[in-house]
């Protein structure tokens, strides 16, 4: 019964456990809610393994559902994922996961809130990244907001109120000029809100122009790019561990996501007409935002930094429009979800020690803890895209796409190479290596089972999308090649 | 004129409102023979007055279309549709005022009374089918919230609201009464249906249509309170107890669009492309001033003021649309703002107690330790009124914005658009005040089970028609299409 139904589980499961969290959430006994949070994150993602297992490798919309939710307005709840969408489901099911383990002995107010909005917001990004119905994915995207904006105000830093107030507007922002967009192509599609025929409507240059502004402004502030980055790191820094690893791992690629499903097939014109525009601001995230991640002096801003270059290579890879660059950029997607994710992590251990995110208060920490600080080498190599580890696909694939367009394109985008392995590394020597800063440091501990579950998770994620990316690049490539073919139709009448 | 022969078939449509003013009277005379604790049974009359005339009204639906009373009255789906929503909104008013009212000695005869000859005034206002007719209930309405108002006497403030409150008022009836005597004389008539045939066939003296329209348009937006006639609203909602506020602040934005609907959409129809112009300068005036100014509020009831006033705003952008489309979003659009007004200010009553007021911002601080479930229930109301996915508000702003495009005021959506923006930051400061502040001072919370149960009740509410909207949503449109 429940065959036909993968997407609705792996949106309303997490969700239902969420609200039955919320109920049961108790602030002096916090541990039924979080053994049910355990239990309905794990489930979250059980039901997602079918999407992999049952995934046909062509570019079709697959595990479709179907059925009328606001007839009047012809509105339909419609599921269904394609080669880009089908690992985004299952990267933010594991996340989501990890950050309920995560925050084990860690979170000690409002747990069960806390655990709730995690939970809650996962089935809501799922079906951001399954629906197949304008107005079903925005309100998926918008409804996100809600428990994102709680949990960077109520569980984060000192700043955390501004953190999430500009958060919240920013995206905002964006999001309703994006439903302005959709409502004028219900009109150009005579009464359909199904993103499918968006893509297939033809549209005058100008229309598309302003249809692809409108959904950039959503996206762009999403991703984030430069100059619409400004939010990022002030949420990451205030936001939770947990907080900044959804941020960073999933919410961020949504807006990647947006762009490949909505500003490429639906305005393909103008995505080549502002092609220039858009690379321009990709490689001024990836060198410019670079150079800044190097002068960071604490540590969740100089990641939070770095995420903003290396979403500039997911943008680049796809507005070069060559499949490797393409292919580039969702690899990149999912193996910068594992490393920000795993860094987020790295820093939220030391921060529950020490309570500083600083890196001038730290130093030696291999001395104290030398199993945390093999992981945190080995994702900070990944950040800095070494061989053999995921994050050197992705930027390696960008690269050579780009190539195949403009030396001077690749020529900038290398310096990553430099500046990325700079700050990365320098950041790893002052904390991990040196002398012992002090009788704090002297006095860590080294990472407990619970940590050593998700970090052993993350890295064999990395290391297996390193070593061997084909599984991925299968499921991708169907689709990529047909939205490729697809952005080089002309759809001016 | 006809004589038709006063039958039974020709006063039934109007049973609602019959049924309504004779349990009024009654509970007049029975309130004067009612002492002390006795006075609850007056209370409990009311509500059962209020829930007989919806009981009535809900079994007229599904039957046809009727004028009666010589052209004075109309009896529609759209009328029925309006007038079970005013009346429950006004049941869960006073419903949720109860305690409110029981600790400052409010919870009189006179209050109630007022409270429901106001609603029969709202009732007739939706019914009507004559310029007469709806002169009469507007009044009827307006000089019982008059008294309603002026009702605290002890109160400076209360008695300042209600005097700014008449003042300007009656200076507001008298534009609309000096339009409507215009567009008399313009087309002959005081009867929709012959304005409307008046105007559709070139029968009407043009320039002084128009005229008159200007004077009924301000009398209009005055009443609705868009902006620029917007001035007493602030004073009103803060100065006036806070059940009086949400009593006017709910119910009779329903009468309102029904008024508007009945007048504009079906009487002056032939004038569309001239009020609507007049619309798009009141609608735009109203997002700008209701949305900027509500940012320096630090009284909740005024920031809800000018909240009101941004929403009008956005129900105006509905009739502009001028079609099918535009009036059944805003009829949906006014249904949801009634449910979410009943939210906000219901959670400022539940928070109120004997000596405090709960009006400020700040009381709201920390609520979330105090009470996740009613901290939970504002959170679902301040999104719906800044129209965020999935509550009830989202829809109601998307539908509008839809016929707006599909009239092609593409410069209006999106400044409608830009300006949410600006109205999500403060709703947005109440969210952040309840979960991310500690409290401040001693929070309480009504203890009887009838508020919190229709608090609880709206906001549940709130969320679900946001999760499941088409039902209401087709009700609308089929009661929009059986009456224009």
């Amino acid at each position: 019964m429940l065959q036909g139904h993968v997407l609705s589980l792996t949106i309303w499961v997490p969700i239902a456990f969420g609200i039955a969290v919320l109920a049961i959430g108790n602030d002096r006994a916090p541990a039924p809610a979080r053994w049910t949070a355990l239990a309905g994150s794990i489930l979250g993602f059980l039901v997602c393994l079918p999407l992999w297992a049952g995934f046909q490798p062509t570019a079709d919309m697959q595990f479709t559902e179907l059925a009328p939710w606001i007839a009047r307005f012809n509105v339909s709840y419609h599921l269904g994922v394609d080669g880009i969408s089908m690992p985004l489901i299952l990267l933010n099911s594991l996340m989501t996961l990890l950050v309920v383990i995560a925050h084990w002995e860690v979170v000690t107010e409002k747990v069960g809130q806390y655990l709730a909005a995690f939970l809650i917001m996962s089935g809501l990004i799922n079906g951001t990244f399954a629906a197949l119905d304008a107005i079903l994915f925005y309100v998926f995207f918008e409804a996100m907001l809600i428990p994102m904006f709680l949990i960077i105000g109520v569980w984060g830093g000192p700043n955390r109120v501004y953190a999430a107030v500009k958060f919240f507007l920013y995206t905002l922002l964006g999001s309703l000029l994006m439903l302005a967009a959709f409502i004028y192509l219900f009109y150009q599609t005579n009464g359909s809100w199904e993103i499918l025929d968006f893509h297939k409507v033809p549209l005058g240059l100008t229309a598309q122009v302003l249809i692809f502004l409108a959904m950039f402004m959503s996206f762009a502030v999403k991703v984030p790019m430069w100059p619409v980055h400004t939010w990022l790191p002030d949420a990451h820094v205030e936001a939770p561990t947990g907080g900044s690893v959804i941020l960073a791992a999933i919410t961020l690629k949504i807006g990647g996501y947006g762009f490949l499903r909505f500003n490429l097939p639906i305005a393909p014109d103008a995505s080549h007409v502002l092609a220039g525009f858009m690379i321009t601001l990709s490689l001024v995230a990836i060198v410019y935002i670079g150079l800044v991640a190097l002068v960071q002096a604490d540590m969740k801003k100089l990641i939070a930094y770095s995420s903003i270059a290396h979403m500039g290579f997911v943008t680049l890879g796809f507005f070069i429009f060559t499949s490797d660059g393409m292919l580039g950029g969702i690899v990149q997607m999912i193996s910068h979800g594992f490393v920000s994710a795993a860094l987020f992590l790295c820093v939220g251990v030391l921060y529950d020690r020490i309570h500083s995110r600083q890196i001038a208060d730290y130093g030696g920490v291999a001395n104290t803890m030398p199993v945390f600080a093999a992981f945190f080498v080995l994702f900070a190599m990944a950040n800095s895209g070494l061989p053999g580890t995921s994050g050197f696909i992705g930027e390696f694939l960008v690269i050579l796409g780009t190539m195949k367009v403009s030396f001077w394109y690749t020529f900038l985008a290398a310096t990553t190479l430099i500046t990325g392995a700079a700050y990365t590394l320098w950041m790893v020597k002052r904390v991990v290596y040196g002398e012992v800063a002090g009788p704090k440091i002297a006095a860590l501990k080294d990472v407990g089972a619970r940590e050593l579950t998700f970090l052993a998770i993350l890295a064999v994620a990395v290391l297996a999308l390193g070593i061997d990316p084909k599984p991925l690049a299968d499921v991708a490539n169907p689709t990529i090649q047909q939205l490729l073919q697809h952005v080089e139709q002309k759809k001016t009448d | 004129m006809t004589t038709a022969t006063f039958s039974y078939a020709t006063i039934a449509p109007a049973l609602p409102e019959i049924v309504l003013l004779a349990l009024a009277s009654l509970l007049l005379v029975a309130d004067l023979y009612l002492r002390g604790d006795e006075r609850r049974a007056t209370y409990r009359l009311t509500q059962a007055a209020l829930a007989v005339a919806a009981a009535v009204t809900f079994m007229q639906m599904g039957g046809p279309s009727t004028v009666t009373l010589h052209g004075m009255y109309v009896s529609d789906l759209l009328g029925q549709v309006l007038k079970i929503a005013t009346l429950l909104t006004v049941m869960a008013t006073l419903g949720m005022s109860r305690t409110y009212l029981r600790l400052r000695g409010l919870l009189t005869g006179e209050f109630l009374a007022l409270a429901l000859f106001g609603t029969l005034g709202m009732m007739v206002m939706i019914s009507a089918h004559h310029f007469l007719t709806l002169y009469l209930g507007l009044e009827l309405m307006a000089l019982s919230q008059y008294a309603m108002v002026a009702l605290e006497r002890d109160s400076g403030r209360a008695t300042e609201a209600a005097m700014k409150y008449f003042v300007l008022g009656a200076l507001a009836s008298g534009l609309l009464l000096y339009g409507l005597s215009m567009i008399y004389g313009a087309t002959g008539s005081l009867e929709l249906t012959r304005v409307a045939f008046a105007l559709e066939h070139g029968e009407a003296h043009g320039f002084l249509g128009v005229f008159g329209l200007v004077f009924v348009v301000a009398g209009i937006a005055f009443k609705l309170g868009a902006a620029p006639f917007h001035m007493w609203i602030p004073d009103v909602y803060q100065g006036a107890a806070t059940p009086t506020t949400l009593y006017i602040g709910a119910a009779p934005k329903l009468a309102a669009l029904g008024f508007i609907l009945r007048l504009l959409a079906n009487g002056l129809q032939g004038m569309t492309s001239d009020w609507q112009q007049m619309l798009v300068v009141l609608a735009v005036a109203s997002l700008l001033v209701g949305n900027i100014i509500a940012i320096a509020q630090a009284n909740l009831k005024r920031m809800l003021a000018y909240s009101t006033i941004s929403h009008m705003g956005f129900l105006a952008l509905g009739i502009i649309a001028g079609d099918d489309l535009g009036y059944g979003a805003a009829l949906f659009y006014a249904i949801a703002y009634a449910l979410m007004t009943l939210g906000s200010f219901g959670m400022i009553l539940l928070l109120s107690r004997a000596g405090f007021e709960a009006e400020n911002i700040d009381d709201f601080r920390g609520l979330n330790q105090r009470s996740k479930w009613y901290a939970f229930m504002m959170l679902i109301v301040m999104f719906s009124l800044a129209g965020i996915p999935p509550t009830v508000g989202f829809f109601a702003k998307l539908a509008v914005l839809q016929a707006v495009l599909d009239a092609g005021y593409t410069w209006l959506v999106v400044l409608a658009v830009l300006l949410s923006v600006v109205g999500a930051f403060y709703y947005l400061r109440i969210v952040r005040l309840m979960y991310m502040e500690a409290p401040a001072g001693e929070i309480t919370i009504d203890t009887q089970p009838g508020p919190r149960w229709i608090l609880s009740a709206a906001g549940v509410a709130t969320l679900a028609l946001g999760i499941l909207p088409a039902p209401l949503m087709n009700l609308c449109a089929r009661a929009i299409a059986a009456s224009m």
